[in-house]
């Protein structure tokens, strides 16, 4: 019994004395994160850097593993247990998904004090906001539907510039395959065989198709002809990867592009870090060239949303952090190490490379023309069981010799399962 | 003074003959409340409307028609079918293999009996991604024989769709047979040498001694090894994990690795439950008849 009380008063006076001291910290905030390697590593640290230098108490909380499988499960059980971290990395609808819980805090004054509204891309604002009010902050813009090329091996069959439309493309990927070169170094990964995907139905379809389909969900394109065209065209593409492509990591298949095993790789922009850290130069060791489309964009853009927490130096910090992930400086550093370009409109470019600088004044084009469209490979578009739906199909399709006829009915029956 | 020593006294007596119990109730209290309150839990969710967080409203049976409506489900059902059913067999008739030919008494047979059974120290992940290696045409066996100068050899299993499953029977085999093999190796070892000796002199050749004495008394070490077998088979994820990750495609899915892609990938917890409690139904249908016989046979011999 009165251990009890011993315990009970000893309990007490340690939770006093934390309330008193938090009461006068500083702003505090934890991160939840799984950028734990490479430049990613080094680009979380930079923000922390930043965060520290305002005063501020950063409280690392990585957990590396799954691609952020882990740490999502790590999230659901602190956010059950009432204790969410600050700042978490999530993207896409995923954000939608936390704030329709309840779970997410309300950025508006740091919005409108900082001109939110003015700098982010529509789109991306969009994403960043659950019912008008903004509730994460965009840290970056990769950009998916790119083509990665070795200029060496395409001047094996007197090419000097990677293909404008997919016919060119079919023919010059014949005329490499007869040259003995594979023209296409892919890694038979579902989210691979799906970033392939998401970029042939941009430039098969255009932007306006890949709206309807892949982020209206609309039945009827999702059966039309050009969707038969798109399985059609992954057909082909199937012809144009080695035998040994299944199961390969994506920076195996850039090392393929590299070593001149292969002449291209359709990926995202960070396939441009492997080129990078190898001391390759763009435009002269390598080509970076949008897949074909007019004037489509297909971003992936990473972000943290903002949990509910409580404490006036919880929330503090939390406010303090978001000023400064869409700060230019932070955008700006941040990107460097990434290989991605700002979220923010308007950031000096001059720092960056030639391939982030056509990124940047590609996206100002296609966001005037309608193109600047979320990846759905990479869970900007559609939240995860509806983009999973696909990508089942999608990989299935690729993996086997299913017709683009019955390919398009299971892609439809699929979503619709997947709705309800 | 007296009465106070009787009740100490009882109370000694009381906690000396109850002493195992108090031992053991804290670890019942937790596998009762870990293990069987989690499986009325997992039940619970599968009948509710749950997607990224656990939810509670009731939707009956709805998330086990859209489970068995998923094309991605019956491939994995198909697949448990498949490896299931050649693992099990192939481990049996292999492990009882070699268990014969380590019983006549050959030399060295401590260092073969480790060699097969070394694998087993491995996990599967290991295992996994070692035959990942080995049959990856471009890395492994084909390319070495392509090496060698045998050009039209062909052996591409692990990237084909209709063949990635068969990879999975192949390592799992690998690993699990010289486990099969020190189980039957032991209960031959147990045999009654004088039966052994008996069909001797009556003349029975060595075929038929073990097909009609020796295996048939072994019987009931079968039906443990098809229990422990049955439930790798049901349980396995780690092996599909690494060797295939599932692929191509979802080709090589297995139910454990489905669920894990609902329930923790695609926010999808209801169907991801509802998978759980089939392959709970598929275990409960190997081992409740088992436990049943073992049971009724331990009467019998008490």
């Amino acid at each position: 019994m009165k251990l009890t009380k011993t315990i009970l008063a000893t309990g007490v006076a340690f939770s006093a004395l934390a309330t008193a001291t938090f009461a006068h910290a500083e702003p505090t905030a934890e991160v939840l994160h799984w950028w734990t390697s490479g430049g990613e590593a080094k680009a979380v640290s930079a923000l922390k850097e930043d965060f520290e230098a305002k005063g501020g108490k950063w409280v690392d909380s990585p957990v590396a593993g799954g691609a952020g499988d882990a740490a999502m499960t790590v999230l659901r059980s602190r956010v059950l247990s009432g204790d969410a971290p600050a700042a978490v990395q999530l993207k896409g609808p995923a954000i939608q998904e936390w704030a329709e819980q309840g779970a997410l805090a309300d950025l508006n004054d740091v919005a409108a004090a900082e001109g939110w509204n003015d700098v982010l891309p529509a789109a991306i604002q969009t994403i960043m906001q659950y019912e008008g009010d903004y509730v994460a902050v965009p840290v970056n813009i990769h950009r998916v539907d790119w083509i990665w090329a070795n200029p060496e091996v395409l001047a094996k069959v007197d090419v000097t510039e990677v293909p404008g439309t997919w016919e060119e493309f079919n023919s010059l990927a014949d005329k490499l395959k007869a040259a003995g070169i594979t023209p296409l170094a892919h890694g038979g990964q579902p989210w691979q065989d799906a970033t392939i995907f998401e970029t042939v139905v941009l430039g098969v379809g255009g932007p306006e198709f890949y709206q309807q389909t892949m982020i209206d969900l609309d039945e009827d394109a999702l059966k039309s002809d050009t969707m038969k065209a798109v399985f059609d065209q992954m057909r082909k593409m199937r012809g144009y990867v080695d035998a040994d492509f299944s199961g390969r990591d994506w920076n195996l298949a850039t090392a393929m592009v590299m070593n001149g095993d292969a002449a291209m790789q359709i990926m995202g922009d960070w396939a441009k870090g492997e080129f990078m850290a190898a001391g390759k130069v763009p435009g002269k060791d390598f080509i970076c060239a949008p897949t074909p489309s007019e004037n489509g964009y297909l971003f992936n853009t990473d972000s943290f949303a903002m949990f509910e927490v409580s404490g006036d130096d919880k929330v503090a910090g939390q406010k303090l952090l978001a000023e400064l992930i869409v700060g230019e400086k932070f955008q700006e550093t941040f990107n460097l190490l990434k290989g991605s370009i700002p979220a923010r409109l308007g950031v000096p470019m001059t720092n960056f490379d030639d391939c982030a600088i056509k990124s940047e004044s590609d996206l100002k084009s296609a966001e005037e023309a309608g193109g600047f469209l979320p990846s759905m490979a990479h869970g900007m578009a559609l939240r995860g069981h509806l983009a999973g739906a696909i990508i089942d199909v999608v990989t299935a399709h690729f993996n086997s010799d299913m017709s683009s006829d019955e390919a398009v009915i299971r892609l439809v029956e699929a979503v619709e399962l997947a709705k309800d | 003074m007296g009465a106070s020593s009787s009740t100490k006294s009882n109370l000694t007596a009381l906690i000396q003959r109850n002493l195992s119990k108090i031992v053991v109730a804290p670890s019942f209290a937790a596998s009762l409340f870990f293990v069987y309150g989690f499986i009325l839990w997992t039940a619970y969710m599968a009948f509710s409307d749950s997607r990224m967080m656990p939810s509670y409203g009731w939707t009956g049976l709805r998330q086990y028609e859209r489970l068995w409506s998923m094309e991605r489900w019956h491939v994995a059902i198909e697949n448990l079918l498949i490896f299931g059913g050649l693992f099990i067999t192939i481990c049996l008739l292999l492990g009882c293999l070699l268990a014969v030919l380590l019983d006549q008494r050959i030399r060295a047979e401590g260092a073969l009996r480790t060699i097969f059974l070394y694998p087993m120290a491995l996990s599967f992940i290991v295992t996994g991604t070692v035959w990942k290696w080995i049959l990856n045409p471009g890395l492994g066996l084909e390319n070495m024989m392509h090496e060698l100068g045998w050009a039209s050899f062909k052996f591409d299993w692990l990237i084909n769709s209709d063949m990635a499953i068969y990879t999975v029977v192949i390592a799992g085999v690998w690993q699990a047979s010289g486990f099969v093999m020190a189980m039957f190796l032991a209960a031959l070892r147990g045999v009654d040498q004088d039966i052994i000796r008996a069909a001797y002199m009556d003349g029975a050749s060595l075929p038929r001694i073990y097909f009609g004495i020796i295996i048939p008394s072994i019987r009931p070490v079968f039906l443990s090894a098809i229990v422990v077998l049955a439930h790798l088979a049901v349980k396995s994820f780690d092996l599909v994990i690494a060797l295939t990750g599932g692929g191509p495609g979802y080709a090589s899915d297995l139910p454990a690795t489905f669920m894990y892609t609902m329930a923790f990938q695609r926010n999808q917890l209801g169907i991801g439950a509802a998978s759980a409690m089939m392959m709970l139904a598929t275990v409960m249908a190997i081992i409740v008849p088992y436990l049943y016989s073992e049971l009724r046979g331990g009467r019998k011999n008490g």
